[in-house]
């Protein structure tokens, strides 16, 4: 049937519907000008936000702020700084190591919890899926204030703990904060790809399922079989969102030693921490922009890197 | 996919009455009406314990006096129930700033809310239904943008914005929160399933210009579309931290994410201000209860923005 059409040369043939409802050519070139009228404010927004910036840190990145003979154009000095700097590579390898250690954890967790809704088998599932995702809605300032207070050993229930039993536990000693802002990060996004999870699960068929227990399929089966392989995609799309929040963590180091003494948390303790404090009290801008572009180069690589993975790994099956 | 794959699915159909009926001996079993699992049930129980842990810690402790949050058990209610003097107290705690941040985040919401869904909505129309030079250019970009932190681009954003003298007014925050290229994904997506383009030609041989035929007849139908996209907008505004800490400088112009924090350092280990934990903790619930209200009342919302965001991978 396609080659039949690609033989058929009559005009009715060749001309597209589209073309037939706009025959004339400034009628085409009108369309295209308003289509543009309709993504003007945002396109010269996105360009203000997005775009310039990213230009003007990279033009700024060249720059080096001296305190004698003041800002002074240093080619790419900045970048070769950065390769050596040894803070900087600290904080790149936490975030990596919270990433390898949180983020299986959680998507674990969130992929049990949806698959355990769905299968609607919990009592309750309305209450729990609504309950598990409300972390989503707490900013991050009000989660390491309460988990701050909740596990601080001066106000919180390890000092109760403490107390009670004569331990001497502190989930904010320099060993064991990272645990502690894993705990934090970990409550405030399971929920949210939890219900990324559950969407997917929500969109097989049904008649897939009815099928699989007509061919007598045990509940595992159907797990291993239907479920598992309809969530590879949003396994992609969770994995790529948690990367880019674990790079770019920022909130939970920077509060928390104002509530906890000796957390261990340094000014380099994250990539964007140590940018925050070269710019705001380094004053040291044209390093931090820099830094800032590198960590968003390192981040759009693993994404993209996890993306083309998965898609393959997709594509085998 | 292969052990239970669709023909093998079509085949158990066909062969029909006789295998439904061993179906049927076991209905419990089935996906529509299955058997409850305890192990399930509290395991999922547990996580959910999890997460309403911190938030009944919130609750309790906003209602204790200074005194009593230093003294009593966290989890156990102190001697006085304080949470209205607290609330009280919170307003009018450094001559009631905290209403002046509430109001501030009010402002940023509604606005960048607003005006961010609007230009999604307006701009996934035009990827949906319009034509124009540059689409496919466009919409890899924005799209790519997506996965550019927001974090690595404050800074640069911020370095800008001193440059045009934009920091330090409420402009420095808005204008990034005008842009959600999540937004526009997903206003494209719907506009592309939601609106017939027939619809749209209608209008247009009837003579209503482009505008208002985006106006009239695609907006209300992207109603539910732009629910969804407000209510990211609003969470991600309200929530946002690191964007305001660095573009203001005066406590006038700060939301309420920026200003507890504020509160939080006086009673730091660092500082010698007063202790006013009471205050904070109060102040944090009071920041959490609208949008806990919102999320709760509007969920079937997230639920179809989240399906598309899965459909994408």
């Amino acid at each position: 049937m396609d080659l039949a059409r690609r033989f058929d040369v009559t005009p009715s043939a060749m001309a597209s519907p589209d073309e037939e409802r706009h025959p004339a050519p400034a009628g085409r070139r009108r369309r295209s000008q308003i289509g543009l009228a309709f993504i003007a404010p945002f396109g010269a927004l996105f360009a203000l936000v997005f775009i310039v910036p990213i230009l003007y840190a990279a033009y700024l990145s060249l720059f080096q702020e001296r305190l004698i003979g003041g800002t002074t154009f240093v080619g790419f000095a900045n970048y070769g700084k950065l390769f050596q700097d040894p803070q900087f590579w600290d904080g790149v390898g936490r975030v990596i190591r919270f990433t390898l250690v949180q983020v299986p954890i959680m998507l674990l967790f969130s992929m049990a919890l949806a698959l355990a809704l769905d299968s609607m088998r919990v009592h309750g599932t309305k209450f729990m899926r609504a309950t598990i995702f409300l972390p989503y809605a707490v900013p991050a300032i009000v989660s390491t204030l309460m988990w701050g207070f909740l596990l601080g050993v001066k106000y919180g229930l390890f000092g109760s703990l403490n107390d009670a039993l004569g331990t001497d536990i502190d989930p904010f000693a320099p060993g064991t904060t990272l645990i502690s802002i894993g705990l934090m990060v970990t409550w405030a996004f399971t929920g949210f790809n939890m219900l990324i999870f559950y969407a997917a699960l929500k969109a097989v068929p049904r008649e897939l399922y009815e099928a699989a227990a007509i061919d007598g399929a045990n509940e595992f089966q159907v797990v291993r079989a239907i479920k598992l392989p309809a969530l590879r995609g949003s396994l992609v799309v969770t994995i790529i969102f948690s990367i880019i929040g674990t790079f770019q963590m920022f909130n939970e180091p920077q509060i928390l030693p104002t509530m906890v003494a000796n957390s261990g948390v340094t000014t380099f303790y994250t990539p964007n921490l140590y940018a925050y404090n070269l710019a705001f009290t380094g004053s040291q801008q044209g390093y931090a922009a820099a830094l800032a572009l590198v960590m968003a180069a390192i981040t759009i690589a693993v994404a993209y890197a996890v993306q083309i993975r998965g898609l393959r790994n997709a594509s085998d099956q | 996919m292969r052990p239970i794959s669709s023909p093998r699915a079509g085949a158990g159909n066909a062969s029909g009455a006789p295998i439904r009926r061993s179906g049927r001996g076991r209905r419990l079993y089935t996906v529509e009406n299955p058997k409850k699992s305890t192990t399930l049930t509290v395991m999922t129980v547990l996580f959910t314990l999890y997460c309403l842990l911190p938030l009944v810690w919130l609750v309790i402790n906003a209602t204790k006096s200074q005194a009593d949050f230093v003294s009593s058990f966290g989890l156990a209610p102190g001697r006085d129930f304080a949470l209205w003097d607290n609330i009280v107290e919170v307003f009018r705690y450094q001559d009631g700033i905290f209403s002046r941040w509430l109001l501030n985040t009010l402002l940023y919401v509604v606005v960048g809310a607003t005006v961010s869904t609007f230009l999604a909505a307006l701009g996934g129309y035009a990827l949906a239904k319009l034509d124009f030079r540059g689409k496919r250019v466009f919409l890899f970009v924005v799209l790519g943008s997506i996965s550019v932190p927001g974090i690595a681009l404050a800074i640069p954003q911020f370095l800008l914005f001193a440059q045009l003298g934009l920091t330090n007014t409420p402009w420095a925050v808005l204008i990034p929160s005008f842009i959600n290229p999540f937004g526009l994904y997903l206003m494209w997506v719907f506009t592309a399933e939601a609106v017939p383009t027939g619809l749209l030609e209608a209008a247009k041989i009837d003579g209503a210009g482009e505008f208002r035929t985006f106006l009239r007849i695609a907006l209300p139908m992207l109603a539910p579309a732009s629910v969804t996209v407000l209510l990211f907008s609003f969470v991600s505004i309200w929530n946002n931290y690191f964007l305001p800490l660095i573009m203001l400088k005066d406590p006038a112009w700060y939301p309420l994410t920026v200003g507890i924090n504020q509160w939080n350092k006086l009673g730091s280990s660092a500082g010698n201000g007063a202790l006013v934990q009471n205050l904070v903790i109060t102040s944090a619930l009071l920041t959490i209860v609208p949008l806990i209200i919102a999320f709760l009342s509007l969920q079937r919302y997230w639920q179809s923005g989240l399906a598309l965001g899965a459909i994408k991978g």
